[in-house]
């Protein structure tokens, strides 16, 4: 162990193979939670769309709930709840699951946006009701939704270091172990800090590309 | 301050305008005398409405100076080069200026009143008092004396209007643009708007220069008429006999067009 | 179970700090992330590179690296060499919480003023207001509504990144929550419990951020006062409000005035 230099290069140089293969998990972990809060979230929007009140109240306060609690408690709850699962498991669920009640209201605001004349063209044309939604309504809200599927995506990847409470071994945690073995946590965490905005920077800047071209 | 009555009020020297590529105006020269109401007329995209946002600084020449009562007003030639004036002394004569928007612009979050005092007070540094004096003066004059604790949001587009007009003139100002001030109203409230014009124009000696498609308006109020094509003048005239006898060609379409 | 309830209101006093602790973090790091977000904000929009582009990157460094990252690294690295600097607990995390949705915060700021109609600036040109004072009376007054929803999600997110405290030695709601599980060795009953307090917490500050946004709107002419609201009972934004998550909720609608050549 160093004490007198500030900054070793070589430590920081250490710690990157094990950031790497942290990255992947973090990388995994937002795919798989991006795609479960994607399909979730879809299915929330429309069962709130549905108009039952027995089903959109419970849901509509379980989607509050979620969304205004924190995610790191969520995470060890469930951790703690589901011991039979594997931890990654239970983190990538959470994160969907999560991130789910954000998604359901970008699909909300998405079907919103399809203009009303295309409902009534589809009644008009006396399209059944699975046409009218396949066909016509979703693939128009789907591309509204786009560019905040990838804002979430982005911030879901920035968040994915909450998992270091239920011991997965993402880029943070990985930064975290390096640091608690060489005491070098002045490489480990600030090269982790930077790989996260090394990722996030550039795919950030690709959603706003997104975005300007959708708008 | 009105120098002598042959310093022009306005006068423009070789102004050229670009967005981009797209040439505006095209070295424009041209003067406004003292008091002259002045109705610039011409195709949508011919100019018109860039020549009173150069008049407001909303928008920058790329060539060419702008001269207000003979003083430099954005750029001023200086050793044979132009440069630009800083916005401290721009507005001394930004101050003499005033406009009248399509939009009319009211500030939302201040009543009628406050609309009208506003600058008054922060600008001219007039008491709160004396300011609200002559705005209900002017209120009353356009008509609107009861609506002073309104929110310009609650009135009609043509009040919003003439609030607007009342919060020009409440700065006193030696030169009016009023940029197709009736293009956004229902036709049902032009009338009383250009009532008011109408009146202002009678009882002062404001110098006037006018963006109008209101035809009937700019032959009863100007006296002079500008014909535009391109960013350039084609033809110039009293409104008599632009109106009655125009000599070029484009004017006689674009006439017959919106007439 | 009602042995759970006894253990609950013997730990009553501890709930108590718990969530003033939360409510340090959560007040403290919204104050100095409205200081960024109006600093970082209007440097954003500042005319001078000199002011531009150094806002931008601090923008966007605190947006790219994860706010754990940057809590731990206030927490573990500050006090290293070459730094030496011992930050207090709460204070690293009201740091770490204020320049993280600082930055965000300032994305808000520069939207909501990008999103006044441009005529309302024309206006108070040809009125020959000064700069400063086209933004104090003119634009500030128009764009604090349309900030107001968007700081409303921000603050949310706020109260939930700040949980992160129980693991720099703060004993927060959080805290509290392990605290419980620990003395009940219920999970469920414990985590119910620290959850709906933490949802408490995020209800009330969502009713007080819809009042000051119908305030706002009312100063603005635009709706109802607050009392007006208050005898109507339920506020009827509330089911609007809270959409949207961390990052993304910056992008406004903006609405120009038209006009023609």
């Amino acid at each position: 162990m160093d004490e007198t230099s500030a900054w070793s290069w070589e430590h920081a140089a250490a710690v990157l193979p094990d950031l790497l293969e942290g990255l992947q998990i973090t990388v995994l972990a937002t795919v798989v939670g991006m795609v479960i809060a994607s399909v979730l979230g879809l299915v929330v929007a429309m069962v709130r769309r549905s108009g039952l009140r027995v089903v959109t109240i419970p849901v509509g306060f379980l989607v509050e709930f979620i969304r205004s609690t924190p995610l790191l408690v969520q995470l060890v709850f469930a951790n703690l709840l589901f011991t039979q699962f594997p931890s990654l498991t239970i983190g990538c669920v959470v994160l969907g699951v999560h991130y789910a009640t954000y998604m359901s209201e970008v699909y909300r605001a998405g079907i919103d946006a399809v203009p009303k004349g295309q409902w009534e063209a589809a009644v008009a044309l006396d399209l059944p009701r699975s046409r009218t939604w396949g066909a016509v309504v979703l693939p128009q809200a789907i591309r509204n939704t786009l560019p905040g599927l990838g804002n979430y995506a982005v911030s879901m990847f920035k968040e994915t270091p909450f998992l270091f409470a239920i011991a997965v071994v993402e880029m943070y945690t990985a930064a975290q172990q390096y640091g608690a073995d060489t005491f070098r946590y002045m490489e480990a965490i600030t090269m982790a800090g930077l790989l996260f905005l090394l990722v996030s920077y550039p795919t950030s800047l690709l959603v706003r590309r997104l975005e300007n071209r959708l708008a | 301050m009105p120098e002598n009555d042959t310093t022009p009020a306005i006068e423009f020297q070789g102004v050229v305008k670009r967005f981009g590529d797209n040439v505006v105006l095209d070295g424009l020269d041209f003067t406004v005398a003292q008091g002259d109401r002045v109705t610039l007329i011409g195709p949508s995209g011919s100019g018109k409405t860039t020549i009173l946002r150069l008049l407001m600084t909303l928008e920058e020449a790329n060539e060419g100076l702008i001269l207000i009562d003979g003083d430099p007003y954005t750029h001023e030639m200086r050793g044979g080069k132009r440069v630009a004036i800083p916005d401290k002394r721009r507005s001394l004569v930004r101050r003499r200026v005033g406009m009248v928007f399509q939009q009319f612009n009211l500030f939302p979050n201040m009543t009628v009143l406050e609309n009208i005092i506003e600058a008054p007070i922060h600008v001219l540094g007039k008491s709160k008092a004396e300011a609200t004096t002559i705005a209900e003066a002017l209120l009353d004059k356009v008509g609107l004396a009861e609506k002073r604790d309104e929110r310009p949001t609650k009135l009609s587009g043509g009040q919003q209007q003439r609030v607007a007009i009342a919060r020009a003139l409440a700065m006193e100002p030696e030169i009016l643009l009023l940029d197709e001030v009736t293009s956004a109203l229902d036709p049902e409230l032009v009338a009383d708007v250009l009532g008011v014009l109408r009146n202002i124009a009678e009882t002062t000696d404001i110098t006037m220069l006018i963006v109008t498609h209101e035809m009937q308006f700019a032959r009863e109020v100007s006296n002079r008429v500008l014909m535009f094509d391109k960013g350039k003048i084609i033809e110039e005239a009293d409104p008599e006999t632009i109106f009655t006898s125009p000599t070029h060609e484009r004017t006689q379409e674009f006439l017959r067009a919106v007439l | 179970m009602s042995d759970n309830l006894q253990q609950f209101v013997d730990l009553l006093p501890q709930l108590g700090e718990g969530i003033l602790v939360t409510l340090q973090l959560t007040l403290g790091g919204a104050v100095l992330a409205l200081l960024v977000a109006f600093t970082l904000g209007f440097g954003s929009r500042a005319h001078t590179r000199w002011a531009r582009v150094p806002s931008r990157v601090v923008v966007e460094f605190f947006r790219g690296t994860s706010l754990v990252v940057q809590i731990f690294w206030l927490y573990y690295v500050l006090p290293l060499p070459p730094f030496y600097v011992e930050l207090d607990p709460l204070a690293c995390g009201i740091l770490a919480l204020g320049l993280n949705y600082g930055a965000y915060a300032s994305e808000v700021v520069r939207g909501s003023i990008n999103s006044v109609a441009k005529g309302q600036w024309e206006a108070a040109i040809a009125l020959d207001l000064s700069p400063v004072h086209r933004l104090r009376r003119v634009i500030m007054p128009q764009a604090w509504p349309l900030m107001i929803p968007m700081f409303t999600n921000l603050l949310i997110q706020l109260v939930k990144g700040s949980a992160l405290a129980a693991y720099i030695s703060l004993h927060d709601l959080n805290f509290f929550t392990n605290e419980l599980r620990e003395r009940t060795s219920d999970t469920i009953f414990s985590y119910t419990v620290g959850l709906l307090c933490y949802f408490v917490v995020a209800y009330l500050l969502t009713l007080a951020m819809n009042a000051l946004e119908v305030r706002a709107k009312n100063r603005l002419g635009t709706g109802p006062t607050l009392r007006e609201v208050l005898r109507l009972a339920p506020v009827q934004t509330t089911a609007d409000v809270g959409a949207g998550g961390p990052a993304p909720a910056a992008t406004t609608a903006s609405k120009g005035g038209d006009r023609d050549g």
